[in-house]
């Protein structure tokens, strides 16, 4: 038997799980907020076209819009400053075999509980390495906090007066995870890459930056990254191919080998 | 005096009966009194060759028989010449409404009228011209001292949208002037008041404060989000009695001043798909509760703005939104008036609030503009145009539109 043909048969004997991370696509799932003079996202709506009625008799469909950045989505080079000029920057552009890849998962979860401005470190991630080995080139690096367990869109939001509290990775993480580790992406359960507070950081939003910088990915709004494996997952992450798209809502897949 | 009103809540197993209008059909003439009852105003044809003022409105001077009649503002001062009580009446909408008093005025500007009589009103009286709820105007005589209103009177509430008593849904309470919609409806006695509010997640300065208003119930609302308005509509519409959407996006920008269509997008989507969103989900039941007893379902108020009449170039796009919102109010206007529920228009001039702060004042306080629009309900007035600059630019565009077209591109 081949690799592929092995797949296929875990699949369906069920040895090989499908975790999805994907959150659902609706108009309450909160999005990203910006001070209120920009630009800004579209959030998800949905408009009925019929529904087996007067609009349509045998056929029920709706038209949808959003923002590229919304729900679980993910950020191409392009999207950031950093990336701009990069080759095979955009949705369109990035080659096919990047949607493809391992996944590291950081469980950052006590942390995160304790506190919301939790940022991950190097130090963090070498010790991580110490007990689950060395992060793999091309792979993914989704840092679990639990994040998505928060039902209620104010707590996942997480705003007070000096803004959004979200946990997420300190510049240097980000730099190491770059230069040192060559790693495919940065994901993440908040509605950013980046800590709610990251705009404070030198630069700002360092996963951005230097992420986007260095031709890599994001994905946020991931959930059910709590069913999977400190390592061993092979993530499916596409978007859709939007001709010159800084990113896309999509569908994020992880296939999981029980022991 | 009238005794205060009573709450009393309808026995929800009793039907709830069809709206019905009082006769309707107006000469073009006669509309000439309904145009200016729409703002508040009283004004009888005046002739320009003799000076007579006429009434009811005609073609031509009923003294030297000119046709050079011009609608004039009059003294609201009278006299009570004579009164009687209808016990029976074949139109449907008095016979449901009886017994009801009925007096002849003679007014101090010369003609004898026939008025609707408020129950206290003897000897000297002062008339208004007020819309009923078939939304034309009728005339009401009231007791010639202060303090008395038509909504202490049975009959005379009947022309009224008096918040008093009735359940209140204000579509936004995060904005300044949200929050003195709501304040105002609660010191008027509105029975209940929906507050809604958009992105939950971002907590607004005056929630805690909304919060505590006893009558006050805060509900997730956002206009762009059809499944919201649908669910909210299916949870309250059929108890909302007046609609006060104040929704609003503003952003301050022509044509050239900034790139793309996503700011005029998102105006387009509150100021006009907002309305006929909420239009389309509490329209239907407010209808079948045009006759809901006391507090029945009885208006709709859009803030809208001045801009609406004419471009403000400087808020181009804005205006553009207000334009068609207000548009589209008139569309709501004539399919809720056979339910005899009202659509007030206000459109004030630049508001003290953030998307103004380049605009020199005068600018309208969000608390007058609130008084404004429960004053406006109050007296049954159907267009408000609150503050000085709305006051200037109307008579401006009443007078010559392509003058002020000119004189806001300059």
């Amino acid at each position: 038997m081949n690799v592929l043909t092995q797949l296929a048969s875990g699949l369906s004997a069920g040895k090989i799980r499908v975790i999805d991370l994907t959150q659902t696509l609706s108009p309450e799932f909160p999005g990203i907020s910006l001070p209120p003079e920009m630009g800004q996202a579209w959030p998800f709506r949905i408009e009925e076209v019929s529904r087996y009625d007067e609009r349509g008799p045998a056929w029920y469909w709706n038209n949808f819009s959003c923002g590229e950045h919304t729900g679980t989505h993910f950020d191409a080079p392009v999207h950031w400053i950093s990336g701009k000029d990069l080759p095979q920057n955009a949705t369109d552009s990035i080659p096919p075999e990047r949607f493809i890849g391992p996944a590291h998962v950081l469980d950052c979860s006590k942390e995160s509980a304790k506190d919301a401005d939790f940022l991950l470190t190097k130090t963090h991630i070498l010790d991580w390495e110490k007990k689950h080995g060395r992060i793999s080139a091309k792979s993914w690096v989704l840092m679990r906090t639990d994040w998505s367990k928060r039902r209620d869109p104010v707590e996942y939001q997480n705003y007070d007066e000096e803004g959004q509290h979200t946990p997420g990775p300190d510049v240097d993480a980000v730099k190491f995870l770059v230069a040192e580790r060559d790693i495919l992406g940065f994901g993440t359960e908040s509605i950013g890459t980046d800590a709610g507070q990251a705009y404070h950081l030198r630069p700002p939003y360092p996963c951005h930056y230097y992420m986007h910088g260095a031709g890599r990915y994001g994905l946020q709004c991931l959930t059910n990254l709590d069913q999977l494996p400190p390592t061993g997952a092979v993530v499916f992450a596409a978007p859709l191919k939007i001709r010159n798209g800084s990113g896309s809502p999509l569908r994020v897949l992880a296939l999981v080998e029980d022991k | 005096m009238s005794e205060p009103i009573r709450a009393k809540r309808k026995n929800p197993v009793l039907r709830t009966r069809l709206p019905t209008l009082p006769p309707a059909a107006r000469s073009r003439a006669a509309l000439g009194l309904t145009a200016a009852a729409a703002l508040g105003r009283f004004e009888l044809q005046q002739c320009r060759d003799c000076g007579a003022v006429q009434y009811p409105p005609r073609e031509a001077c009923q003294k030297c028989l000119s046709i050079l009649l011009d609608w004039k503002p009059q003294p609201e001062g009278g006299e009570l010449l004579a009164q009687t009580v209808l016990h029976h009446s074949n139109d449907l909408f008095f016979r449901e409404r009886l017994p009801w008093r009925l007096g002849l005025v003679r007014l101090d500007c010369g003609p004898i009228v026939v008025a609707h009589l408020h129950e206290s009103a003897t000897q000297r009286v002062r008339v208004r011209a007020a819309l009923d709820r078939a939304g034309q105007a009728v005339i009401a005589a009231l007791p010639d001292k202060e303090g008395s209103d038509m909504a202490d009177d049975r009959q005379l509430r009947e022309f009224t949208c008096d918040p008093k008593q009735r359940k209140v849904l204000v579509s936004d309470g995060k904005t300044a002037l949200g929050q003195a919609l709501v304040k105002e409806m609660a010191s008027a006695k509105a029975e209940l008041i929906w507050v809604g509010y958009a992105e939950p997640w971002k907590k607004f300065a005056g929630f805690d404060e909304l919060a505590q208003i006893p009558q006050v119930t805060l509900v997730p609302l956002d206009v762009t989000d059809s499944k919201n308005v649908r669910e909210l509509a299916a949870e309250i519409a059929g108890k909302v009695d007046i609609v006060v959407n104040n929704a609003e996006h503003h952003r301050t920008a022509g044509i050239s001043a900034r790139q793309g269509v996503e700011t005029a997008r998102a105006e387009m989507d509150v100021n006009y798909f907002g309305l006929l969103r909420l239009a389309q989900e509490f329209g239907p039941a407010m209808r079948s509760r045009g006759a809901d007893g006391r507090a029945s379902a009885v208006a709709w108020v859009n803030v809208l703005s001045i801009y609406a009449l004419a471009n403000f170039p400087p808020h181009g796009t804005f205006s553009a939104s207000k334009a068609a919102a207000h548009s589209l109010a008139q569309c709501l206007r004539a399919e809720m008036r056979p339910a005899g529920v009202r659509v007030v228009n206000v459109f004030p001039g630049p508001i003290d609030d953030e998307w103004s702060q380049l605009l020199p004042p005068p600018k309208v306080a969000p608390a007058a503009l609130a008084r404004a629009v429960v004053s406006a309900l109050r007296d049954g007035v159907e267009d408000v145009y609150p503050g000085d600059v709305a006051q200037e630019w109307l008579a401006r565009w009443r007078d010559n539109p392509k003058a002020l077209e000119r004189e806001l591109s300059a």
